[in-house]
């Protein structure tokens, strides 16, 4: 029996039946889609993230209190030393760091309420620092200005907000020379800062700045400690040395007592590294989640073809009867078991490549060519794999019991 | 064809079962046998063996001199595709496909040319009278028009011998009546035909009568020569004169 043949004995068989044929295959289309648009989400919220962090700017680095990532406290450490202007001087000399060009301090007063006439909200964020850190974290103003030299040393109440404090406070209305009141205290609105849109995790419009000594005045207390100090390499290829000078300079009096640091520096690049790495099992988790869901359409192929073998024992029989071989047998209802597979398959192609369009969970897929031929060729294997044993079954049926099934 | 001392024995020791105890006998290529017995004489055993889909306990069964004990699976079905047209009680024609395929499908198993196979197939149909209803689907044929169908399945692969398991028994009178003349004419042409029947106005068309008792052979009577013409006209059931 032919290739040919066979195919058309697959397609008639496929046919005898739609609506099994189409509720079998649908076990394979959502497989195949899952792992399509799962690993799309995957490559999407990577994508995302990335132009995120490209978007802070390649000489930007990040110095803050404590040896794990994000600021929080060592747990080996009996001394917890915070940075403090002191650091900053140190940073900002020339002479030990050269390849530093700029040295912004940050301090984040928490739970600070900003109201405007009967508007009120709190801000997601709300920061002390100074002039210099515009050009470091690429924050941009698109009416007035940012902080300047001279609002430090005045301590003037001025600040600059983004656009969805604008929105929550003043509606459509121009937010600029406007006041408004932080914790009690009136500010003039000094600029209105370029959208820089969502993270993923915050909503980075959402923001106010406010001079360092300012803030320190009125918002944190004299302390002197600071939450962040963001530094600037003077260029690019510069980063690692920068990188290298501020270790030096504040390893001396930021260590633990097990001698680990007690400050960490993020980078853009660690950046990276870290959410790569954690993004990478993210997307091992979903294509797990999308490689079951296919198993189990496989399952259910498997489940119809032997379904199939024994209602048409009767007709096995006879084939066998009029001279069908073992390896005809086999062939038919193999090629049937494929046939349901590649339908299935071709449609969730289909499937995962529309369903790859819209946004999910926030995330905008990015759909990888791999990710479809792999599902596609997966798909099929599968079919042909839990295939073989009821079409195994079916060519073992001896022509006189088959006969005499009803 | 030769059966010699052929036994069939199901089960061992005190539940086996005897259902073919040394049947021996030759048929010769041109006959018209008819294999009588009551329900439980091994007929059917008998004509299982015949068309190579089971294999003696005992005994050798020997088809165009070839050894049917001797073969694998393989030549097995080659021999049911080339050697053997099966014609059953039943049809067993496949299910929602046409008679033309139907008809077709040995020809399809034995790998035979696209345009030839349409041709014999066709030739087949036209043989048994069923031209008009080729692209039909059993469902939408009667009783006699589907046993015609598998008559034409079984001799387009032009077989050594016929088998006809009881292929009348569920047709009427006048289906009867068809399927007995296009036997005949079959027969007539060249055909040997082995047909298995429980009723004796069946078997009187055939030119050589075998009775089957409990497994044995009771009685063997040649009604007509093997080189000659089958004995009709026959008298149907009621008593009309069939055409021949």
């Amino acid at each position: 029996m032919s290739a040919l043949e066979a195919v058309r004995m697959a397609v008639q068989g496929v046919l005898a039946n739609r609506l099994r044929s189409l509720l079998t295959l649908l076990g394979i289309t959502i497989g195949v889609a899952s792992v399509i648009i799962l690993v799309a989400v995957g490559r999407g919220s990577a994508v995302a993230v990335q132009t995120q962090i490209e978007g802070l700017g390649t000489n930007m680095m990040t110095i803050q209190a404590g040896g794990r990532f994000f600021g929080r406290a060592a747990s080996s450490s009996s001394t917890f030393t915070f940075l403090t202007m002191k650091d900053v001087q140190a940073l900002s000399d020339k002479t030990i760091a050269p390849d530093i060009k700029s040295v912004s301090p940050v301090v984040s007063p928490s739970s600070v309420t900003a109201t405007h006439g009967v508007a009120t909200e709190t801000p997601g964020q709300v920061i002390g620092t100074t002039a210099s850190y515009a050009e470091a974290r690429k924050e941009s103003v698109v009416e007035g200005t940012f902080i300047t030299a001279a609002n430090e040393s005045t301590h003037a109440r001025v600040a600059v907000i983004g656009p969805t404090v604008v929105q929550n406070l003043f509606g459509s209305a121009d937010p600029l020379g406007q006041t408004i009141q932080l914790n009690g205290a009136s500010y003039q609105v000094e600029g209105v800062l370029k959208s820089k849109g969502s993270n993923g995790i915050q909503d980075q419009d959402d923001i106010v700045i406010v001079p360092l000594t300012t803030a320190q005045d009125f918002l944190v207390g004299h302390s002197g400690q600071l939450n962040q100090i963001v530094i600037q390499a003077t260029s690019a290829n510069a980063v690692n040395n920068a990188n290298a000078e501020a270790t030096a300079i504040l390893t001396p009096t930021h260590s633990n007592t097990d001698g680990t640091a007690a400050f960490s520096i993020l980078s853009q690049s660690s950046l990276l590294q870290t959410t790569s790495a954690s993004n990478h099992t993210f997307t091992v988790l979903l294509a797990a989640v999308a490689a079951i869901s296919l198993l189990v359409g496989g399952i259910g192929v498997m489940n119809i073809m032997l379904v199939t073998v024994t209602e048409r024992t009767r007709e096995i029989g006879i084939r066998k009867a009029i001279g069908a071989r073992k390896t005809d047998i086999l062939g038919q209802f193999l090629t049937e078991a494929v046939l349901l597979s590649i339908l299935g398959g071709v449609t969730g192609v289909v499937a995962g490549l529309v369903g790859g369009r819209f946004r999910i969970v926030g995330v905008q897929p990015v759909v990888e060519s791999y990710s479809v031929f792999l599902a596609f060729g997966v798909g099929v294997t599968v079919g042909l794999f839990f295939g073989i044993y009821p079409a195994n079954r079916a060519a073992a049926l001896t022509p006189i019991e088959a006969l005499r099934y009803e | 064809m030769v059966l010699s001392r052929v036994s069939k024995i199901y089960g061992a020791g005190e539940i086996a079962v005897h259902a073919l105890r040394n049947v021996d006998f030759r048929l010769e290529q041109g006959d018209y046998l008819a294999i009588i017995g009551a329900s439980g004489s091994g007929k059917s055993t008998l004509m299982n063996i015949v068309g190579c889909l089971d294999i003696p306990t005992q005994g050798r069964y020997l088809l165009d001199r070839v050894d049917a004990g001797d073969l694998d699976d393989y030549e097995l079905a080659w021999i049911r595709n080339r050697k053997i047209g099966l014609i059953f009680q039943s049809y067993n024609l496949i299910p929602r496909t046409t008679v033309l395929r139907n008809v077709e499908l040995p020809l399809i198993y034995a790998r035979v040319h696209r345009s030839e196979r349409r041709r014999r197939a066709l030739e087949a149909i036209e043989a048994v009278g069923l031209a008009n209803r080729a692209t039909h689907i059993p469902s939408e044929l009667s009783g006699g028009q589907q046993q015609r169908a598998a008559i034409a399945r079984a001799i387009v692969t032009d077989p050594a011998i016929i088998l006809a398991d009881e292929p009348t028994g569920n047709l009427d009178t006048a289906s009867t009546r068809e399927v007995l003349q296009i036997f005949g004419r079959l027969n007539t042409l060249g055909r040997t035909i082995v047909m298995i029947t429980h009723e004796h106005d069946v078997a009187a068309h055939a030119k050589r009568v075998i009775e089957l008792a409990d497994g044995e052979v009771v009685s063997d009577v040649r009604n007509a020569p093997v080189g000659g013409p089958p004995p009709f006209p026959k008298l149907d059931r009621t008593h009309k004169a069939v055409v021949a």
